[in-house]
């Protein structure tokens, strides 16, 4: 019979604990972070001063020190809280290196930090809000629905399976299989970059939901044919078809062409 | 029958044999080996064996899997159970009839090398003969050469056949007296004056104030739904689809006529002038309009002409206003016919 202390040294035991520790950070790390977004719910004159400073230090070299705009950067007065949050919230800003179009990548701010940019942006001039968690539950909304409006909205660019697509000069439509519902309701009302504005007058919530729902069946549902080839269509599939079907095809004719030994 | 006794090296053979050929014959495994033979029979054996152990595994998948499982498969992903099982069991049954039969014919069938001669390409003289003769017989038995007025009508009834054929194609172009002729139909669309803009498919009457700068807005005519009720088709729709976007007014260099605009809102045709793709692919920052089908880029800053790619001609724009509701309405019909150009249409 093994001691106790001889089974502590199991790597089962280490994994255990390891484990352990790991959900132990994570649910301490979710309770003082729960406690920050509730604070920041409410834009305080304190929190508007501090995106102050940190947009004089962070943004100001291409927005300008007013946000209103320099050649290097759009103006910011009027792009509201939403934008803020959309393009700092995904990493897209601050710009990484200059390019076609800002790309989205690890973010540079905390979520504290984005709220209080957001907060200072909006009080420079009303603009969209942060949508609320009721405006981007879509668990009601009508998937149908909402695939038709991403036909006729949206699938011109993000493609019909919203897999992205280029448009001019090295710009592209990004693929959408990664996007948030709060993320996808940002874009939609504060148009970044190249995406035009899908107001809440012309789309109204209840149908940002229905396209909401339908891009969340496009993430999760499953590909009953099986191998979608990044869903592109015909040309992946020809493709697809063309290489490795006919190499295949290829092998065996030459398996039945050589003569045995 | 020479050449094939010079190549053999059978020598004289009983007719319906053919010789073998004149090169080195190497012996396979199978040849020498009972072993390699056993084992190629079973081998042989298996894939046919393998063949009939799919079809039951086809029937009992048929049968039993239902259609709506779905499982992981690594590379594939998340795939629906019926379909991989019953593609791979039916394929896999008929591959291995098949690679059974090619490893039986490989392995075990005799693989001695022959001659078979082709014969001559050519019909021999006398076939050519006897045919020649038909036809000289049949021309003077038939009277062709004779009866001219026969030949002469007979081309002429043949030459006049075909004439309804193209005379059935000019329904093409021509209508009853007082509707519209198909050329026409393609020239307009049912915008008019004062009819109003809605969204796409949702239906909404747009006021100017609901769209931002930067904006994008796919719309139709109001007056859509009843005239598709009465045609009970899609061309009214298919030729109707407009984009409003909404720039700021300085932006705007050129319109295709003046005042066309409302306070930066402006609308054009959503069907390629190339070859009719719907195309909402907008550029909010450099207000390029894109068809994804050919690269054709419309620049909707200077009144929609082209800077890029196969289109023959700009996008046509659709005059705006609004109307005493307040709500963007068209000013006019489209000038111009909209989507591809055709014979006639180029400006």
């Amino acid at each position: 019979m093994r001691s106790v202390a001889a089974r502590r040294r199991s790597p089962i035991v280490a994994l255990a604990l390891l484990l352990a520790a790991l959900v132990a950070v994570g649910m301490g790390y979710s309770a003082v972070n729960n406690a920050t977004s509730a604070k920041a719910a409410v834009a305080s004159q304190s929190e508007v001063e501090h995106g102050k400073q940190l947009y004089q230090e962070g943004c100001s070299s291409c927005h300008g020190m007013q946000a209103q705009g320099t050649a290097n950067g759009p103006s910011l007065i009027g792009v509201g809280a939403a934008a803020v949050d959309f393009q700092v919230g995904s990493g897209r800003m601050p710009l990484a290196k200059p390019g076609a179009q800002a790309v989205a990548g690890p973010t540079q701010y905390t979520e504290e930090q984005t709220a209080a940019l957001a907060a200072y942006v909006a009080s420079l001039a009303p603009g969209p809000a942060i949508p609320t968690a009721e405006m981007v539950d879509f668990a009601d909304a009508d998937v149908a629905a909402g695939g038709e409006l991403f036909r006729v909205n949206c699938a011109q660019c993000h493609q019909a399976a919203g897999q992205g697509a280029p448009l001019t000069q090295g710009k592209f439509a990004p693929n959408l299989m990664q996007a948030e519902p709060q993320e996808i309701y940002e874009a939609m009302i504060t148009g970044p970059q190249s995406m035009p504005v899908f107001s809440n007058q012309t789309i109204p919530v209840e149908n940002k939901k229905e396209i909401i729902a339908f891009i969340n069946h496009l993430q999760n549902a499953p590909s009953p044919g099986g191998m979608a080839i990044g869903e592109l269509g015909p040309v992946t599939e020809g493709l697809f078809l063309w290489a490795a079907v006919f190499a295949a095809l290829i092998g065996l004719a030459v398996w039945i062409g050589i003569k045995a030994r | 029958m020479s050449d094939i006794t010079k190549h053999g090296s059978g020598g004289d053979l009983a007719p319906g044999y053919l010789p073998e050929a004149d090169v080195e014959h190497k012996l396979r495994v199978t040849d020498t080996s009972p072993t390699a033979r056993r084992r190629a029979e079973r081998q042989v054996a298996a894939l046919f064996g393998l063949s009939m152990l799919m079809v039951v595994l086809f029937i009992a998948a048929y049968v039993g899997i239902d259609k709506t499982t779905t499982i992981y498969v690594p590379v594939l992903g998340e795939v629906g159970a019926s379909n991989l099982a019953l593609g791979l069991t039916l394929g896999l049954a008929v591959f291995c009839i098949g690679a059974g039969a090619i490893q039986w014919s490989k392995k075990l069938m005799s693989d001695v090398e022959y001659v078979q001669e082709r014969h001559e390409m050519t019909s021999p003289a006398e076939a050519t003969a006897e045919a020649a003769g038909n036809y000289e017989r049949g021309k003077e038995s038939s009277g062709f050469a004779q009866f001219k007025l026969v030949r002469r009508t007979l081309i002429g009834a043949l030459a006049l056949f075909p004439i309804p054929l193209v005379v059935m194609l000019r329904d093409l172009w021509t209508t009853p007296a007082g509707s519209p002729s198909p050329d026409e139909l393609l020239k307009e669309t049912i915008w008019a004056k004062g009819v109003r803009i809605i969204t796409d498919p949702t239906n909404l009457p747009i006021r100017p104030e609901d769209l931002p700068v930067g904006g994008l807005v796919s719309a139709i005519p109001a007056n859509l739904a009843e005239v598709q009720e009465a045609e009970g088709n899609l061309n009214a729709r298919g030729k109707a689809a407009i984009i409003l976007v909404r720039m700021d007014p300085s932006e705007i260099r050129a319109q295709q006529g003046d005042g066309w605009d409302y306070q930066g809102i402006v609308a054009y045709s959503k069907i390629c002038t190339h070859l009719g793709c719907p195309i909402a692919l907008y550029e909010q920052r450099t207000h390029h309009l894109l068809c994804p089908c050919h690269q054709s880029t419309f620049d909707l800053a200077d009144a929609g002409n082209v800077v890029f790619g196969p289109a023959a001609r700009r996008m046509p724009q659709l005059p705006i206003t609004v109307d005493s509701e307040g709500y963007l309405v068209a000013a006019e019909a489209f000038a111009v016919p909209v989507g591809p150009s055709w014979w006639g249409v180029n400006s």
